[in-house]
């Protein structure tokens, strides 16, 4: 889980930039300041890292880093 | 008490900036309307840059004519839904002209063009299925497909390579699956590779739907739009469309050939609980229809006019949305203050085009959007490019 927390956090840092600090309990929208459009692309990105399928269904219910990592998992054990 | 209104205080604040910089771009209202391509705002006269009014039939004499008769012989509303007591021949007679218009056996019509992405979307999918959408999809269609209940899965705009990626990761066996294009892309104007997205349902077996709200009576040599200009009709299962741009009325559309089809009629919500067009839209649009079939000029005016705009913003050293031609032609903008302040310097100019900032635009792009009229004229044209020269290029 700590890699894929690091990972997120790194594919975040384009739509960070005051540079804040973020760790699990880190809210991305909110604390982030990113608008719906900015979230659903920000997800693509993490599908795409990880060559998961994250339904835009899912995104409304992940609202932290560490509810996205436990999702990413999920479907990394499904693998 | 939480007060359910604070959670839109950005929204206010950001509505108030915008606000203190000029006029409210948002909200402009047309005092009078002059002709399809001018209007009187706070006592000035204003060309209109930014109406979607693609076909400039808003003041045709002849749907004016129909719609005159339509509200002596209907009255001024249907007060009803189309599965009570709203259902009017008119409201038929413009189904049949819309199949025989695109070409297909069957055709629903909607109040509005937002509806019949609600209806149609929601109709076809269901929480079983899985909807393969463009990440620059409308508004509309996000809301339709979110009132689905299917499965979302977003695809890089206009790259059939990443559908294709996305649709391998699919682990819904069971379901069916649904493709959304667009055909003209609201904001910058590009439209759906449709041959790339074809190519892949022989493998992936899907049903595909266009919605050519910016691209009927716009796109092909029937005007019947993406799929008539791509020479792929055939695989097109269902098109969208909407009466609010080229048909100059409101409201919208679906249309397909499936033996089930009417089906729909039962199964979409925002068809069966809100009130059917009013007589006096729904008969204009069926004289408009005719128009636009009988006179294929009109395209090739808003296709001149268009590429005269273009050319001129590009002789400008200005920067688009889109490397091509389209009636819908984006101005980028480095930021949202720029883009105000440009959009305030155009309207006092004379001329108003659409403000149009994230998250409504892809990318998070800032923009100042154009849309190009059949009725404007060469020197309105012109007249928009030597505004922009002064005001957004110096």
């Amino acid at each position: 889980m700590t890699d894929i927390i690091a990972v997120i956090c790194k594919l975040l840092a384009p739509y960070n930039p005051e540079h804040k600090t973020l760790n699990a309990e880190t809210d991305i929208p909110a604390e982030l300041n990113i608008d719906s459009v900015g979230v659903l692309d920000f997800i693509m990105e993490v599908e795409d890292h990880f060559d998961i399928e994250i339904p835009m269904n899912v995104v409304s219910d992940t609202r932290t880093i560490g509810d996205l990592a436990t999702y990413v998992q999920s479907q990394l054990n499904k693998a | 008490m939480v007060d359910l209104l604070e959670k839109h205080r950005a929204i206010a604040d950001r509505f108030q900036r915008m606000i203190d910089m000029g006029v409210n771009a948002l909200g402009v209202t047309n005092d009078q309307m002059i002709s399809p391509t001018r209007a009187m705002v706070n006592g000035r006269e204003i060309i209109l840059a930014g109406t979607n009014n693609y076909m400039g039939i808003t003041f045709d004499e002849r749907c004016i004519a129909a719609g005159q008769k339509a509200l002596t012989e209907f009255g001024t509303g249907t007060t009803g839904s189309r599965i009570a007591n709203g259902s009017f021949a008119l409201h038929t007679e413009l189904e049949k002209e819309i199949a025989k218009f695109l070409n297909m056996k069957h055709c629903i019509v909607f109040t509005t063009g937002y509806q019949a992405n609600l209806g149609m979307l929601s109709g076809l999918a269901g929480p079983k299925d899985t909807i393969y959408l463009d990440a620059d999809s409308h508004s509309s269609i996000y809301d339709g497909c979110t009132l689905s209940g299917a499965k979302l899965v977003r695809f890089r705009h206009n790259d059939a390579a990443d559908l294709d990626k996305r649709m391998a990761r699919d682990e819904n066996k069971e379901g069916g699956k649904l493709v959304v294009l667009e055909g003209i892309y609201s904001m910058i104007g590009d439209r759906a590779p449709l041959s790339d997205f074809v190519a892949l349902k022989k493998k992936h077996d899907f049903q595909l739907l266009v919605d050519d709200a910016h691209s009927f009576g716009v796109l092909g040599p029937n005007g019947r739009g993406l799929a008539d200009e791509a020479g792929l009709e055939d695989e097109v299962d269902f098109v969208i469309g909407t009466f609010s741009k080229s048909v100059g009325a409101i409201g919208g559309f679906g249309a397909g050939n499936h033996p089930l089809f009417n089906t729909l009629r039962y199964a979409m919500r925002p068809y069966m609980f809100t009130a059917s067009a009013s007589p006096a839209s729904v008969a204009t649009s069926i004289e408009a229809l005719k128009i636009l079939a009988a006179e294929p000029e009109r395209r090739q005016r808003l296709w001149d006019n268009s590429a005269r705009l273009f050319n001129g913003f590009r002789e400008l050293g200005l920067e688009t949305g889109s490397d091509i031609v389209s009636p819908v032609i984006a101005v980028k903008m480095p930021d949202e203050l720029t883009t105000i302040a440009k959009w305030n310097a155009l309207f006092e100019a004379g001329v108003y085009v659409n403000m149009a900032v994230p998250p409504g635009t892809p990318n998070r792009l800032c923009l100042l959007r154009c849309s190009v009229s059949a009725a404007h004229s060469f020197e309105e044209i012109d007249g928009i490019i030597a505004v922009f020269k002064e005001v957004v290029a110096s």
